[in-house]
């Protein structure tokens, strides 16, 4: 009897015996990721559950990424499938507006610029001595865009998939600190200074519009067929918005799909956060690296603005240039603030939402086209 | 899968990648010109 109760007693504290020293750690962190999202609002919608899912999984002898777990059914059906990251393209393509690009084509330049950190990135993790694919994930946290790198990650590099994911998110929502003090350093203030009229942008037809994203999609995917899906689901999800046939599809990519699938991306990827495998000196080398793609993108951005600039004969702000990262429309915003913090008649925000779409197409690109090399020189 | 030395990789994805992804969108921004071209903005379109 008394063997009985202490048998059964012992159940009640298996938990805490079989507590690894990595879990409490695992806890504080899905702990600040909560705190971010809930009490700082940086990215809410996805560092919420991704918290969550990190606490989760963190609890012993649950097995909640087990075979049977209900974290592993989830993660296995739209990560490792890689449903959920295209999905949540289709609501961004429904999300987004492209006028400001097709106003001023120009600007997707500064789209494809602001995406060399990831190649630059990725460079620096072959010398540190990350193998080939887990360099190609570890540099997709350049691409500012928390979907593209899950994509890619999930294929070649699923053991990264919880650092990379984290820091594409986090570094994301931390754009409007990152961004700023790069842009002063690389400007002059006569450069930050520089007026630009938005009186020069032409309005997009109806039909250019609703053209756009279907001779995207057949250009892109037959330059880089490997990234179709990631080009295919964000003009999709454009379509359907410019169209403007298929309300009900539009809202419902714009709401409940995006909603839902956000939540169970997000749970997936906290479920990736086990203490024993994420506490690893590898996964702050791929966070420091990762807050560097940033900065580069936003680096080579600003540079190739001012070479814009010196083109345009002075007339280009070249702070326009650190929105051509995939961030939207925060990026954006940040150069609008920084734009007036210099001259406070100035607006740069057309021309910032017209870079900033560029390099939301611009990342989704660059991905297909690293695929496609990859795939070209026979490593996938 | 072929095994190819890091420095060949990464100078090669480093080259093709950039220029690539740079021809690629220069690519789009001339599709977008021609469109815009083609399909000029008329306001009695827009209203119907």
């Amino acid at each position: 009897m008394v063997e009985a109760i202490m048998n059964g007693l012992s159940g009640l504290v298996a938990g805490f015996v079989h507590l690894h020293w990595s879990n409490p750690i695992m806890f504080v962190i899905g702990g600040v990721l909560l705190y971010l999202g809930i009490k700082k609002g940086y990215e809410p919608l996805l560092l919420v559950p991704i918290g969550f899912g990190c606490i989760l999984v963190n609890i012993p002898l649950a097995d909640l990424m087990g075979k049977e777990g209900f974290l592993r059914t989830i993660y296995d059906a739209g990560v490792m499938t890689e449903l959920f990251p295209l999905l949540i393209f289709i609501g961004i393509g429904a999300m987004t507006d492209f006028t400001p690009l097709l106003q001023n084509p120009m600007t997707f330049m500064l789209g494809a610029a602001g995406q060399f950190g990831i190649f630059l990135t990725l460079a620096l993790a072959l010398l540190l001595g990350f193998p080939q694919l887990d360099a190609v994930s570890v540099g997709i946290i350049g691409a500012c865009d928390g979907p593209t790198a899950i994509y890619v990650t999930s294929q070649f590099a699923p053991h990264l998939l919880g650092a990379v994911s984290v820091a594409a998110y986090s570094y994301m929502s931390l754009v409007p600190l990152i961004q700023p003090p790069i842009m002063r350093m690389l400007t002059t203030r006569k450069e930050r200074e520089i007026r630009m009229s938005n009186e020069g942008l032409k309005p997009v037809s109806k039909t250019t519009k609703i053209l756009f994203p279907i001779v995207m999609t057949i250009a892109g995917g037959m330059i880089a067929p490997m990234g179709l899906p990631l080009i295919g689901t964000i003009m999709l999800g454009n379509l359907m918005k410019e169209s403007g046939a298929v309300a009900r599809l539009t809202n419902a990519s714009q709401n409940e799909i995006a909603n839902i699938v956000t939540l169970l991306l997000g749970i997936s990827i906290g479920a990736t956060m086990d203490g024993r495998m994420f506490l690893k000196g590898q996964t702050l080398i791929i966070l420091a690296l990762g807050f560097l793609a940033i900065c580069l993108d936003t680096v080579c951005g600003v540079l190739f603005g001012k070479l814009m600039n010196l083109m345009s004969g002075g007339k280009f702000n070249p702070l326009i240039g650190a929105a051509g990262i995939s961030a939207f429309p925060m990026s954006a915003r940040v150069v609008q603030r920084e734009g007036q913090k210099w001259n406070k008649k100035n607006h740069l925000l057309m021309h910032a939402m017209g870079a900033n779409a560029g390099g939301q197409v611009g990342s989704v690109m660059a991905a297909a086209v690293m695929l496609s090399i990859l795939r070209g020189m026979g490593i996938i | 899968m072929q095994q190819m030395d890091n420095f060949t990789f990464g100078v090669t994805v480093l080259i093709v990648g950039m220029g690539g992804t740079i021809l690629t969108l220069w690519i789009m921004s001339l599709i977008m010109t021609l469109l815009m071209k083609v399909f000029p903005y008329k306001e009695e379109e827009q209203s119907k």
